[in-house]
């Protein structure tokens, strides 16, 4: 069994990909306007959550688990990771072609690596089959056929 | 002091980027658990409407197991930032993260992890590596 991808399931991998990465850069911001927090004021953290860059992070990161959490009914865990990485590859092409910052060959080499790993990954099939699994699955009417036969 | 360790010391940096890494992994291998338990969140969602996927997903036990291992790592990675920069937390927890998943989803949850998604973690172990040098 294959398990291949339906297009709606591309999309699904594509908001794991575009909401993590954005919602991270939006946590730097807002923990960097932070004072030092240490762990004898826990409740500065809590504190911080409304703040307006954190709470902008946490939206884009409930839209991120909420996607991750659809990838992985349908798909394992070992072929949903290559979609969270490949939030890095975004992050340096918005820096390159948005914001027109330079990048290195050393960024361009881990682009092109990232993107290779996704491409393995996305070549091979989405979901394990344990034999249990197979074996309880109903026959077909072809094989329930050659069976009688 | 400057530099990716801040105000802190490379043990403690240490220690923060494993306590992201190793409550990330338990969240998410409980998780992905608890997903395949379910099944397709989709055909759930076909029969039942958006409110049943979301019973389905809320009355699951194991599921607030590994959302209680992603705030600890969520509330680690603020602790974190907060002390280090971003640019040392973000892709050593990451790349990290990857083969600690890997080894998890293959141990406890059966997966069939080959030597293409082996090769796949390598890679992007070593991109993450490089994005951030």
């Amino acid at each position: 069994m294959s398990h291949r991808l339906k297009p709606d399931q591309y999309l699904v991998l594509f908001a794991v990909m575009i909401c993590a990465p954005l919602g991270d850069s939006c946590l730097k911001r807002g923990m960097t306007l932070q004072p030092p927090i240490t762990l004898n004021h826990p409740a500065a953290l809590i504190a911080a959550i409304f703040t307006p860059w954190i709470a902008l992070g946490i939206a884009l990161l409930i839209g991120f688990f909420a996607s991750y959490l659809a990838a992985l009914s349908w798909a394992d865990l070992t072929f949903v990771l290559p979609a969270t990485a490949f939030g890095n590859v975004i992050i340096e092409l918005i820096s390159y072609f948005w914001l027109h910052e330079h990048v290195s060959w050393q960024r361009w080499l881990g682009v092109f690596l990232i993107t290779a790993a996704v491409g393995f990954v996305a070549q091979g099939p989405s979901l394990t089959t344990h034999p249990t699994q197979v074996s309880a699955q109903p026959p077909t009417p072809a094989r329930t056929a050659s069976e009688a036969s | 002091m400057t530099g990716p360790f801040a105000a802190t010391g490379p043990l403690a940096a240490t220690g923060m980027i494993a306590a992201i890494v190793l409550a990330s992994t338990a969240g998410e291998v409980l998780i992905a658990g608890a997903m395949k338990s379910l099944g397709d969140l989709d055909d759930i969602r076909a029969h039942s409407g958006i409110p049943g996927a979301i019973r389905a997903v809320l009355t699951c036990p194991r599921f607030f197991a590994g959302v209680f291992f992603l705030a600890l790592a969520f509330f680690s990675l603020l602790f974190a930032l907060n002390h280090l920069t971003l640019s040392l937390v973000g892709p050593a927890s990451a790349s990290l993260t990857v083969i600690t998943n890997s080894v998890a989803a293959k141990l406890f949850l059966k997966e069939n992890v080959d030597r293409r998604r082996w090769t796949a973690a390598a890679l992007i172990c070593v991109g993450v590596y490089l994005l951030a040098h």
